[in-house]
């Protein structure tokens, strides 16, 4: 016997079987953000006023690129499910919302593909 | 009964202006905040990024904006979002295993979270203007 309203039946939604996976990957990154993100402070104080060719050769060294593409994956799906949460609490009505969570994926997707790009760029040869 | 007469009638629960601030509910708000400005702030990492992909002319371009007064502001604004939330983010691990959440406990690690993050952000631009 069902426990659900005839409402919740005709709507027919429940739980999406996602379960904790948000949380958990939230956590995961937020846990690679910390070392991640030490190294980026560092490293960007270490390239502080530095000419374009010290950029390159340090920016291309393969140990760099690598944590520095570590560091951009992490912290850009950390924060893809961080404005997630924000645009699912205040954004109303459906539409809005779908259009709004589509544009954050979009907005992510672009900073996390021109970071890596760029870094690859830098790192194979500019 | 249609869907928005349902709506009209529902009472509303009392949200921010109802209470009064104090210290774990600011720093929760704050995390958010910082959050959210980490977020556009990481346009200016791609930024940089793909101006040193781009060349020595794009580079000194984008160096002189970073290196500007207004630039400098913004990357000091951003360094203490940047803190904060990290600390911010170290609380939470600590919540995780369901610790320092005692009356007391809690409005000092807060403390320590807003404390912390101001002492973090000086010292980051103590090396750098030293460096500089």
């Amino acid at each position: 016997m069902s426990m659900r309203t005839p409402l919740s039946q005709v709507r027919g939604l429940g739980s999406a079987r996602e379960g904790t996976a948000h949380f958990w990957h939230q956590r995961l990154t937020a846990v690679a953000n910390v070392p991640l993100t030490i190294f980026f402070v560092v490293l960007l104080i270490s390239l502080q006023g530095a000419d374009h060719a010290t950029a390159v050769a340090v920016l291309g060294s393969p140990v760099v690129t690598v944590f520095m593409l570590l560091a951009i994956l992490s912290v850009v799906y950390h924060m893809k499910l961080g404005m997630q949460i924000i645009l699912e609490d205040y954004v109303q009505g459906e539409m809005a919302k779908v259009i709004w969570l589509m544009a954050n994926i979009f907005f992510c997707t672009i900073v996390a593909l021109a970071s890596v790009f760029a870094l690859l760029k830098i790192s194979f040869g500019v | 009964m249609s869907q928005s007469d349902v709506k009209a009638v529902r009472p509303l629960s009392p949200h921010l202006q109802i209470y009064k601030p104090i210290l774990t509910m600011v720093t929760s708000i704050l995390q958010r905040i910082t959050g959210a400005a980490l977020y556009f702030g990481m346009l200016l990492v791609a930024w940089w990024l793909v101006a040193v992909a781009s060349g020595p002319a794009y580079y000194d371009f984008v160096s002189g904006l970073f290196g500007s007064i207004i630039g400098y502001l913004v990357l000091f604004g951003f360094t203490w979002a940047l803190m904060f939330h990290l600390l911010g983010g170290l609380r939470h691990f600590l919540w995780d295993t369901a610790r320092g959440m005692e009356k007391g406990t809690r409005d000092k690690i807060a403390l320590a979270n807003v404390i912390g993050s101001i002492l973090l952000t000086v010292v980051v631009w103590i090396i750098v203007l030293a460096v500089a």
